[in-house]
């Protein structure tokens, strides 16, 4: 749920990234907060645990210049990715305005990307959102490692509604500011028309 | 209130700024805040140049949330108060009218005790204030006149010139 502030003529909204345990999530974050210029980012939160698996989320607040007059600024979250945080995850979902899929390419996390997608559906369900209108971006990460999925086999297992889809290598920058520009619009987008 | 937005407009914010500078001085506190439950900071008062109030407001967010979630599972609706004790600070957090949350940080000037008083009133005087959010919300639904019902694809394409 978008929040506008007249008196201080700002738009806050709330953007997602979710998807399996080690998928690069955190990565994601944590490259748009090294190379945004740092008066256009505040600080970046995470809730880890001592092996840096994130725990509870990670925050990173971003301010994308200005309409009509309006300050537009992005929570960016992401959620505990592991099996085991669901409880953690539903929470985070909660007032969310657009989701970032981000998907492991390697042939091996299939299960577990597919695994995290159906998750994603229940739990916007539960929190009173329609999976299939929800602004949603899918990104393909890892894309520079050995034994990847094709993107058409990935378009195929995971891009249900035919949203647009970024390969990424989120270590290096590849494909995240690209993702991060395509939610934003499609969330302000989404918003024009009355949201959820 | 409008789905999918939360709309402030200047009269509130005014109001609502009334509220928490009364609470600051009324409970001797540092400082007041009030976030919406996503974490949203929505107005604050007192000595906030010392805080982050971006992360602060999104920490206590995750807050709630997970404490709420904590009394789900044990059969409770919410535990609609937090207090937090640090050697120097301390901090209240109460839920407002399911859906806002205000956050008192105060030190050995004032007590708990204090703090939990002056809150109660700061929360029917801001439930009151929720209602005529709600109102100018539905008014400006059935009109749609709002900044973002204005929006153009031009406006949205120029944030990324």
């Amino acid at each position: 749920m978008s929040f506008i502030n007249y008196s201080s003529r700002e738009i806050n909204c709330k953007i997602v990234y979710y998807g399996p345990g080690l998928c690069g999530k955190t990565t994601n974050l944590q490259y748009i907060f090294k190379r945004m210029n740092p008066e256009s980012r505040g600080k970046m939160i995470s809730l880890a645990t001592e092996t840096d698996r994130t725990l509870f989320f990670d925050f990173l607040p971003v301010s994308m210049g200005e309409i009509r007059g309006f300050k537009t600024r992005f929570h960016l979250y992401t959620v505990p990715g592991q099996v085991f945080y669901d409880a953690s995850r539903r929470l985070i979902l909660r007032g969310v305005d657009g989701v970032v899929f981000c998907a492991d390419s390697q042939l091996t996390r299939m299960d577990a990307n597919l695994e995290s997608l159906d998750n994603l559906k229940i739990n916007m369900r539960e929190q009173g959102y329609d999976p299939d209108r929800i602004p949603l971006i899918l990104q393909y990460n890892k894309r520079d490692i050995n034994g990847v999925a094709s993107v058409a086999e990935l378009h195929a297992l995971l891009n249900y509604r035919n949203v647009p889809e970024f390969e990424a290598v989120a270590t290096t920058g590849v494909g995240v500011f690209e993702t991060l520009k395509a939610i934003i619009k499609l969330v302000l987008t989404d918003l024009k028309k009355g949201g959820k | 209130m409008t789905p999918g937005h939360f709309i402030l407009h200047e009269k509130e914010y005014n109001e609502i700024q009334s509220v928490l500078k009364k609470l600051l001085a009324d409970s001797y506190a540092k400082v007041v805040f009030l976030v919406d439950k996503n974490g949203s900071l929505m107005a604050s008062s007192g000595e906030t140049a010392s805080f982050d109030t971006t992360s602060l407001a999104s920490l206590a967010a995750g807050n709630i949330a997970a404490t709420g979630g904590l009394a789900s599972l044990i059969g409770e609706k919410e535990f609609s108060i937090l207090f937090h004790e640090g050697e120097r600070d301390n901090m209240h957090i109460s839920v407002v009218d399911n859906r806002l949350i205000l956050v008192v940080i105060f030190d050995r000037r004032s007590s708990v005790g204090l703090v939990r008083l002056r809150v109660r009133r700061a929360d029917e005087d801001l439930g009151r204030i929720l209602k005529s959010i709600d109102e100018a919300a539905r008014r400006e639904e059935e009109e749609g006149e709002g900044v973002i019902e204005e929006l153009t694809e031009a406006d949205i394409e120029s944030l990324f010139k």
